[in-house]
Formats: structure tokens, C-alpha cells, sequence
């Protein structure tokens, strides 16, 4: 079984501060770390090959040279081998052109059965490259996975939704986006840090890819980004104890003037 | 502050931190509370070849040395003192094989010890001999191919969880150390049993308990060296293996003065933290200058150890004496820096005192060390004068 996982290399949330004047985040100085959700879906790549029986672990990320970090932190863990996406011609990617662009990686790298991702990056928290590149892919996908099987030739996915799971049969090849209940992420062994510190990892640029120029970087994000603001905090707020029938009326009373006065 | 470490080895002690901040500090409240053995903790460090770092690569290890050992200790004991022994106690047990093994004493008991399958033991101590060594009385007759064992052994570390013992016995009466012999006993050996498991004071984390033999019988290949070579084998045990107690020392003092440094940057009294107190400010500094020359030694005599070196005996006894000193030390003053908040069991200040007191008693006490380096200045001076100098 050949399984892909995506990762992307985030600025550790936890050190970030926002510069009030831009509203950007300052990232000088904070170091960076595989963004927690894939330290799961890596996990789960490991889990499922060995239960495979067999095949192999692939990281690919999409970034600058420096991710190559990253991709080590993986390779320590026990990652066959790892391939970067990296040009100057992706930088400025929204989620969309990194989604075609990642797809493209692994059309080039072409046999896989599974594709695994985390459920969302903690810097963005859009959770829209996964599901984007399946789309671009074409296979299905199951988001949210909170347990995943080996089923035959099949998989089988339990999806967290917020009253329950589905339990979904998926024919592969397929994409899974995964939450962190799904395992708990191994550590590293003094033989996989000795392994990665040599390992030579794939880096492909545009000419490698098959793509096209109008759809990768920012000329292929349709995203902007206008501005960046906390929601200021509201705390005039009001409740309505009593039965519905009497409560519903008091609220519309003065909910109605304040919608009126927004429009 | 740079220890000149080599790239593997910054690699070892980063694993190490790592391990011990995600996986031992989450523990270590529950255990030292319980007393239970850390399991969960040995298969992490299996997984992360740990338990390989000082053995041979010919025996699945990672080819390191004294120093990787200590680079280790310390590592996991910044965080819990206790749960770093279920690693350094099986070193300490391991070593008898390592340096007087026959080639396939190594390839047997080796590797699973490397891959941390198995743990190892060393058992010296008894009811009546502990600073005298050479007062033990556990009994092992050579009964055709196979040594009959008689006796008890007592404060066990990793007793009970060990698969592997490396044990002192009397192979011959009334000659004192010469009668001495060393043989490795495997856990459901017939006729060998645990006894009461202690409550300790501290490094609770840790099993200490003894070992019963009752006409145990082993193969006589389990022999290490030969017949009488027995207090040898636990002298250089331990000229090797101080140096990690010392590290163990090292790693709770800078555990402890690292909450200390902390606590007093938020504690505030008369409207400032405490450490803008030169009071507060001159018991850090001392603390810290300590535990800093406490590592210089301990790494010194480790690398001395490792550059295969005759007499580590001296350094070896400095460096575990100096260091388990300074942990007493610090570990006391960083309870008095957090006053009674340090007293408290919500902080682990209290709790790293505890441990460090063991680090003075064990694998020789501090009275036992100044004797050994006692006596190696007088022999060194002694020896100079015969050459005239």
C-alpha cells in the first residue's frame, strides 16, 4: 500500500504575536513546526502501512527550501522518503493554486492508494486544501476521519461529525483529512534522526510539474486578502428566560431596530 | 554554555528533552504519587533506541559510550529523577556483561537489553553487606554444570522488572573479596523470587525491591569472568556507571533550579518578583555555578571513561560524589526559594529533593566515595615519591 501524506510547515501558534499596525503575524524569530494536525495523518501513514503489511510512506509538502526541515521531522519518524514543491513561481499561493499544485506532485508521483491529510493548518484553518486536491484528483474523500481500516481493497473511514460518526466503505484510491483523536503521534528514534540527517530529499519545481503557469502562485489564487481584524468583543448582551410563545416577541422587539440599523 | 558535543550527541540529548517533557512530565506527579513502574515510558524509549546508546553497535546498540549514558540520564532526569532509572538502573546492570562478558554472554543478553525488551539489574547489596561488599553472604556452589544460589538480595533497583540480573555471589567462604564471582540470572529462573517492594522517600517512580534464591539453579556459562573475580566486577561496574548516577544527580539540580528561576520571575512580594531580590538573585547564581561545574566533571569523567582510560576509579568517585552533593543542595534551596509553595506537593520542587537524597547513598555512598579518592591520592603520592619526584 503506497500512502501519501501532505504536510505543511507552520509557525509554532503558540510563540506568534500580530503586529497591530499591519495585521500580519510576525514571524521573525518563531520557530516553525509541522503543522499538528499532519503529525496525525503522518502517524496514521505509518499505522496503515504497517498493517498493510507492506508499500511505502511519501511526505510531500509545497514551500520554500526551508520546509525541508519538516520533511525531515517526518522522515525521522519513520517516512520513506519525502519530495518538496518548491519554486519561487508558487509563492503567494492561496488555497486554491496550492491545491492544483499539490495535486500535480502527485500525479507525477503517480501510484498511490491512500492520500492523507491533517484537517486543517493552524495558521489558516481553512481545511480546503485537502478536500481541494481530491477534487482535482478526482477520488473521493472523507474529511474529519477520526478512525480509519483497511477493509480488502477498500477503506473504511469513521467520520466525526458533531452528533456522532458516519462509518463510510471508501473504494481507493481516496483522500482522508484527519482530527487528532484519530492516534496518538509517535516520537522520533535516534536511528530515524540519523536516517533523515542524510536522506535526500525530491524537490521539484515548475518545470518538473505539469501545470499551468495561469494556475499556480499568485496569479492562480483567486483569493484576497483585504484586511485581517479581531471581531471586537460584545458584551451587552441580553437573555430572555420564560416560555417560548412570550420570549420570541420580546426578542424580536429588539433585535428588529438593531438589524434595521445595520442595513 | 557549549559541552563540545558532537552532532549525534546534540541529536541524543534534544530525543531525550523531548521525550522527557511529552511523555515523563505528563506522569510523573501520578507516579511518584503511586509508585508505579514507568512501562508506558520504557517502550518509548525502546521505540526511540534509547536503551542502545551506550552499547556497541555489534550488539544492536547506537556505538556511544559513558557519555551518551549521562547525556540521557540527565536528559530524563531534569524532569523525573525516578523514571529516569528504569533506563540508567539497566545500564548499571548491563555493564557487569559489557566489560566482562564472554562473546556470547554479549550476543545473548545484549541486543535485547540495546533494543530495551529486556531490562537489566545489578544486585550487590545485602542486609549485612553493603559498604563492605565484601561482606556478602548469598551463597553459589558449582553443583556439576550448574551454580546453586542461596540468599538474599536486598534494594534491588528494577528488581522484579528485570528480566536480566547481574549478581554478586560468594563462590568461596571465609576469603573475604577474593571468594567473590559474578553470574547473570534470568527472571523465572526456578527457585528464584521477589520479596517486599520498598516505600521509598523518594524516586518512588522506581522499583526497589529484593531478590529471594532458594536453590536456584543457573548453567555455569552464566559465569561473568571467572571464580573470584567477582568484587572486580562490581568496582569497575561501578567506576563506569557513577558517572551516570552523577548525571542523574546533574539533571534533578537543574530540573530544580530551573522552577526555582521560574517561580521567582513571577512571585511577586513588596510589589516586585522575587528574583529582583539579591537575596533571591545570590542563591540562584550559586545554585546555577554549581550544578555548572557539577556537569563539567561528571562530563569529564564520562569522556575519560570513553577514551578507555585505566584508573577512572578517582575521577569516577569526584564526579558522583561532587554532583549528588550539589543536587542536595540546590534541591533544598530551590524548595526555600518557593517557600512554602516548595513545600507543597502541587510543585515538584518538593519532590526533586526527595529524589536527590538517593544520589548520595546508592552505587556507593558519599563516605564510601571519599575513601576511594582518599586512597588514590595517597597511592599517587606514594608512587611519586618512589620515582623520586
Amino acid at each position: 500500500m503506497n500512502i501519501l501524506v501532505l504536510i505543511k510547515q507552520v509557525p509554532d501558534t503558540t510563540e506568534v504575536r500580530i503586529d497591530r499596525e499591519t495585521n500580519t503575524l510576525i514571524r521573525e524569530g518563531v520557530p516553525s513546526i509541522i503543522n499538528p494536525f499532519d503529525t496525525y495523518a503522518i502517524e496514521e501513514g505509518l499505522r496503515l502501512k504497517e498493517s498493510a503489511g507492506g508499500g511505502t510512506v511519501t511526505v510531500m509538502s509545497m514551500g520554500p527550501p526551508q520546509v525541508e526541515g519538516a520533511l525531515r521531522e517526518a522522515l525521522a519518524l519513520g517516512v520513506d522518503d519525502a519530495i518538496l514543491l518548491s519554486d519561487r513561481a508558487f509563492a503567494g499561493s492561496d488555497t486554491w493554486a496550492t491545491s492544483y499544485t499539490l495535486a500535480a506532485g502527485i500525479r507525477k508521483r503517480g501510484d498511490f492508494d491512500v492520500v492523507l491529510c491533517g484537517k486543517q493548518a493552524i495558521d489558516g484553518d481553512t481545511a480546503q486544501v485537502g478536500p481541494g486536491v481530491a477534487r482535482l484528483l478526482g477520488i473521493p474523500q472523507v474529511t474529519y476521519v477520526r478512525k480509519l481500516s483497511l477493509d480488502g481493497k477498500r477503506c473504511v473511514a469513521e467520520r466525526m461529525m458533531e452528533d456522532g460518526s458516519d462509518v463510510l466503505g471508501v473504494p481507493l484510491p481516496a483522500l482522508f483529512t484527519v482530527v487528532k483523536e484519530i492516534n496518538e503521534p509517535r516520537l522520533p528514534s535516534l536511528k530515524g534522526k540519523m536516517r533523515a540527517k542524510k536522506a535526500e530529499i525530491t524537490v521539484w519545481g515548475v518545470s518538473d510539474l505539469d501545470v499551468d503557469d495561469r494556475e499556480i502562485g499568485l496569479d492562480g489564487s483567486p483569493t484576497r486578502v483585504m484586511t485581517i481584524f479581531a471581531p471586537e468583543l460584545r458584551k451587552d448582551g441580553a437573555v430572555f428566560e420564560g416560555e417560548v410563545d412570550e420570549t420570541v416577541p420580546l426578542l424580536m422587539k429588539e433585535l428588529v431596530p438593531i438589524l434595521k440599523a445595520e442595513i | 554554555m557549549d559541552y563540545f558535543l558532537t552532532e549525534d550527541q546534540e541529536m541524543l540529548k534534544e530525543l531525550c528533552a523531548q521525550i522527557a517533557r511529552e511523555k515523563i512530565l505528563p506522569m510523573r506527579e501520578e507516579l511518584d504519587e503511586s509508585g508505579e513502574f514507568p512501562w508506558e515510558i520504557v517502550k518509548v524509549l525502546a521505540e526511540s533506541d534509547i536503551y542502545g546508546v551506550y552499547i556497541p553497535e555489534e550488539f544492536g546498540g547506537f556505538g556511544g559510550g559513558a557519555l551518551e549514558m549521562c547525556i540521557a540520564t540527565e536528559e530524563l532526569s531534569k524532569i523525573c529523577g525516578g523514571i529516569s532509572l528504569a533506563f540508567a538502573a539497566s545500564a548499571l546492570g548491563a555493564y557487569p556483561i559489557l566489560l566482562f562478558g564472554s562473546d556470547e554472554q554479549k550476543k545473548t543478553y545484549l541486543p535485547p537489553l540495546a533494543a530495551g525488551e529486556k531490562l537489566a539489574a545489578f544486585a550487590l547489596t545485602e542486609a549485612n553487606a553493603g559498604s563492605d561488599a565484601g561482606a556478602i553472604e548469598t551463597r553459589a556452589e558449582l553443583d556439576g554444570d550448574e551454580y546453586v544460589i542461596n540468599g538474599t538480595k536486598q534494594w534491588i533497583t528494577n528488581g522484579g522488572e528485570a528480566d536480566i540480573y547481574s549478581v554478586i555471589v560468594r563462590t568461596k567462604r571465609g576469603t573475604g573479596i577474593r571468594g567473590i564471582s559474578a553470574l547473570i540470572v534470568e527472571k523465572d529462573t526456578p527457585g528464584f523470587t521477589f520479596g517486599k517492594k520498598e516505600n521509598k522517600m523518594g524516586i518512588r517512580a522506581s522499583t526497589t525491591r529484593e531478590l529471594v534464591f532458594q536453590d536456584c539453579r543457573v548453567p555455569k556459562e552464566n559465569l561473568l569472568g571467572r571464580e573470584g573475580v567477582g568484587f572486580m566486577v562490581a568496582m569497575r561496574t561501578f567506576d563506569k556507571s557513577r558517572p551516570g548516577v552523577a548525571s542523574q544527580a546533574v539533571g534533578i539540580a537543574q530540573g530544580a533550579l530551573d522552577e526555582a528561576v521560574k517561580y521567582a520571575r513571577h512571585r511577586e512580594q513588596f510589589g516586585q518578583p522575587i528574583a529582583s531580590f539579591q537575596a533571591i538573585q545570590f542563591m540562584m547564581a550559586d545554585m546555577a555555578t554549581q550544578i555548572e561545574a557539577a556537569r563539567s566533571l561528571v562530563y569529564s569523567a564520562a569522556r575519560m571513561v570513553d577514551s578507555g582510560a585505566k584508573d577512572v576509579g578517582k575521577i569516577s568517585a569526584m564526579a558522583k560524589l561532587f554532583a549528588s552533593d550539589v543536587a542536595m543542595k540546590v534541591t533544598v534551596d530551590a524548595v526555600q526559594i518557593l517557600g512554602g509553595y516548595g513545600y507543597m506537593k502541587e510543585y515538584p520542587v518538593e519532590k526533586m529533593m526527595r529524589d536527590a537524597k538517593i544520589t548520595q547513598i546508592y552505587e556507593g555512598t558519599n563516605q564510601i566515595q571519599r575513601s576511594i579518592i582518599g586512597s588514590a591520592v595517597i597511592k599517587e603520592s606514594a608512587a611519586k615519591e618512589k620515582r623520586g619526584e
